[in-house]
């Protein structure tokens, strides 16, 4: 059993097995402007609910398309505000960051949770040895009005990190070599846990990009156990785990192990069209860059920040390229301005943005014409996700993008680390 | 008994392939004005194409991407009766049987269907056959309570019908 089955065989008090579909309460359930409308009306127009029972656990983000750039996403963004006050939902508007970030940051996923997210990104948040389980509108909608959900309790894969990373190689290099290897249907139907050496040396805001991307492998979560690292940052923030688990991945027994050696890795890009098309940073260091945006939850925390303004401290970005910055929370906004981050980004000539999902989903601020290539730092490639379908997106790290938005092409940060 | 005609996707059909993301905000109250947009990339004009009763046949992890539920959503109001493919996305197939849209796992009929062949699903005995070349394949029937899900037509017809989800009512 990994940390999954065995947090829920303990949630519901009797031991469950990978396959079994099992009713749960929910813990805590969230969901942004791009899924909660359709939250509202499942409940409002369709179920006609009079009681949302886990009203109290409920969140709304407005994060996607925030400030509105249109009118009908400030219709969307009104209807939501109605809806959060009528049932006291607690709703962070807009300015307060991406739901991902914020829930975590906020304290309101905790340890030892069950959480479903109306996003696809939800399990970004196991990295707090959690269960995440990213839904749909509907499944939102039900959980909010009685409290409770199936899940089909998922397989573990163990995936296990060893190693030092090197120069240069941070957990984004780390995750998109693994996609790379395993595939965007490599997880498919089951969960990630990561174990390892390797995570001593990964922050918590550096764990949350791995469980991020593990979407990008089809997993349907992803965890990582509870360790010092976590207990500390938790502290740090006085916030407590919400349930304990008794567990040690090493008595565990997994569906799978596979190991990866960190310290054989490089910096890397996904190129496109698709996630799992990663090659080594130094292959594509030809290739002209019109755009490079560096945020999103996959990559829009304080330490990507700092590692984007250590490289373009004293430098200009180059005079092709637009570099739009956008901190994935108004506290990690606050913090990169006392720590003099935002000062060093707007003298390089970068644009910081208001924290947002905007150009991660080509919502609004900065989207690509035709055959425009980006670097970002975002979780998706595909086609048309950051604009016209025929621009490029290349993923990569905070430190590839920063030294990309100097070189004007992309570029190996190694040179400025 | 669904009976329709088949249309073959490839693997990875993404719900920004279903509906681009650009789309979600603009018209978010009205599902219709989606409709022209619906596969677009894939299949030019699709929204004109398709008939009612038609079947998806698609290949591996089909729905990934966004959990967009518009995704599942603009197929069945395009008159898409089921989606058949050799594996999903778990949002999307969440999504879908909420809706009442049948998803079906496969292995053999993605393999041989083409565009046009006429596809047949018995939900009940869990089996699905590609008629126009005479090959059936069974499938994993689904668990009682999604079963009884689609059968309703979604969880919404569900929750009308019995006042609750089918979980909660078999916790009651
Ligand atoms: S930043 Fe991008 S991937 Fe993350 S929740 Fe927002 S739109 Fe989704």
């Amino acid at each position: 059993m990994g940390l999954i089955d065995t947090l829920l065989s303990r949630v519901i008090g009797k031991e469950v097995s990978p396959g079994d579909i099992v009713i749960i309460d929910v813990d805590t359930v969230y969901a942004h402007d791009g899924t909660a409308p359709l939250v509202i009306e499942v409940l409002e127009k369709e179920l006609g609910v009079k009681k949302l029972y886990a009203a109290d656990k409920t969140y709304f983000f407005i994060d996607h398309s925030a400030p509105a750039p249109h009118v009908s996403a400030a219709h969307v963004h009104r209807e939501m505000r109605r809806f959060a006050s009528k049932y006291a939902i607690r709703l962070f508007d807009v300015g307060y960051g991406i739901c991902h970030q914020v829930v975590v940051e906020e304290g309101i996923v905790r340890p030892g949770m069950v959480v479903m997210g109306a996003d696809s990104h939800t399990p970004t948040i196991g990295a707090l040895a959690l269960y995440s389980l990213g839904v749909g509108s509907t499944d939102a909608a039900i959980a909010i009005a009685y409290g409770k959900q199936w899940v089909r309790v998922p397989p573990t894969v163990n995936i296990v990190i060893s190693g030092i990373p090197p120069r240069g190689v941070t957990s984004k290099d780390i995750i998109l070599n693994i996609i790379g290897e395993l595939g965007t249907d490599g997880m498919l139907g089951k969960a990630v846990e990561f174990n390892g050496d390797t995570l001593k040396h990964l922050s918590v805001d550096s764990r949350l990009t791995l469980t991020n991307m593990c979407t990008e492998m089809g997993a349907e979560s992803a965890v990582i156990p509870l360790d010092e690292i976590t207990l500390k940052w938790l502290e740090g923030k006085g916030v407590t785990p919400y349930r304990y688990v008794d567990y040690d991945y090493k008595k565990s027994e997994f569906v799978e192990e596979i190991v990866f050696e960190v310290d054989k890795m490089g910096p890397v890009v996904a190129a496109p069209p698709d996630v799992d098309n990663v090659v080594g940073v130094e292959e594509v260091e030809k290739v002209e860059v019109d755009q490079v945006f560096i945020g999103s939850c996959t990559n829009g925390r304080l330490e990507d920040i700092e590692l984007a303004a250590k490289i373009l401290r004293n430098r200009k970005v180059h005079p092709r390229v637009r570099c739009i910055v956008a901190p994935a929370s108004r506290r990690v906004y606050v913090e990169a301005l006392r720590k003099g981050y935002v000062d060093i980004l707007l003298e390089a000539g970068c644009i910081v943005a208001p924290p947002t999902c905007g150009p991660c989903v080509g919502a609004h601020m900065g989207l690509l014409a035709e055959g425009e290539v980006a670097v970002s730092t975002s979780n998706r490639n595909f086609p048309g996700r950051m604009g016209h379908k025929n621009s490029k997106v290349y993923l990569s790290s905070p430190a590839v993008a920063a030294a990309s938005a100097v070189e004007g092409r992309i570029a190996d940060p190694r040179r400025y680390l | 008994m669904i009976r329709g005609r088949c249309w073959k996707l490839g693997d990875n059909i993404s719900t920004d392939h279903i509906i681009s993301g650009k789309y979600k905000f603009s018209a978010i109250d009205n599902l219709e004005a989606m409709l022209p947009h619906v596969l677009e990339e894939v299949i030019p004009e699709f929204y004109k194409k398709v008939a009612k009763g038609d079947v998806i046949v698609g290949g591996k992890n089909f729905g990934k991407g966004s959990s967009r539920e518009h995704a599942p959503r603009l197929l069945k109001l395009l008159g898409i009766s089921a989606v058949i493919a050799k594996s999903f996305a778990h949002i999307f197939y969440r999504n879908a049987i909420n809706i009442g849209l049948p998803v079906i796992v496969a292995q053999t009929i993605p393999e041989v269907s083409e565009t046009e062949d006429i596809i047949e699903i018995d939900l009940a005995n869990a089996v699905v056959r590609n008629v126009t070349k005479g090959i059936e394949e069974k499938f994993k029937p689904f668990p009682k309570e999604l079963m009884m899900i689609l059968e309703s037509g979604g969880i919404v017809e569900y929750i009308k019908k019995y006042g609750v989800p089918p979980w909660v009512r078999s916790t009651e």
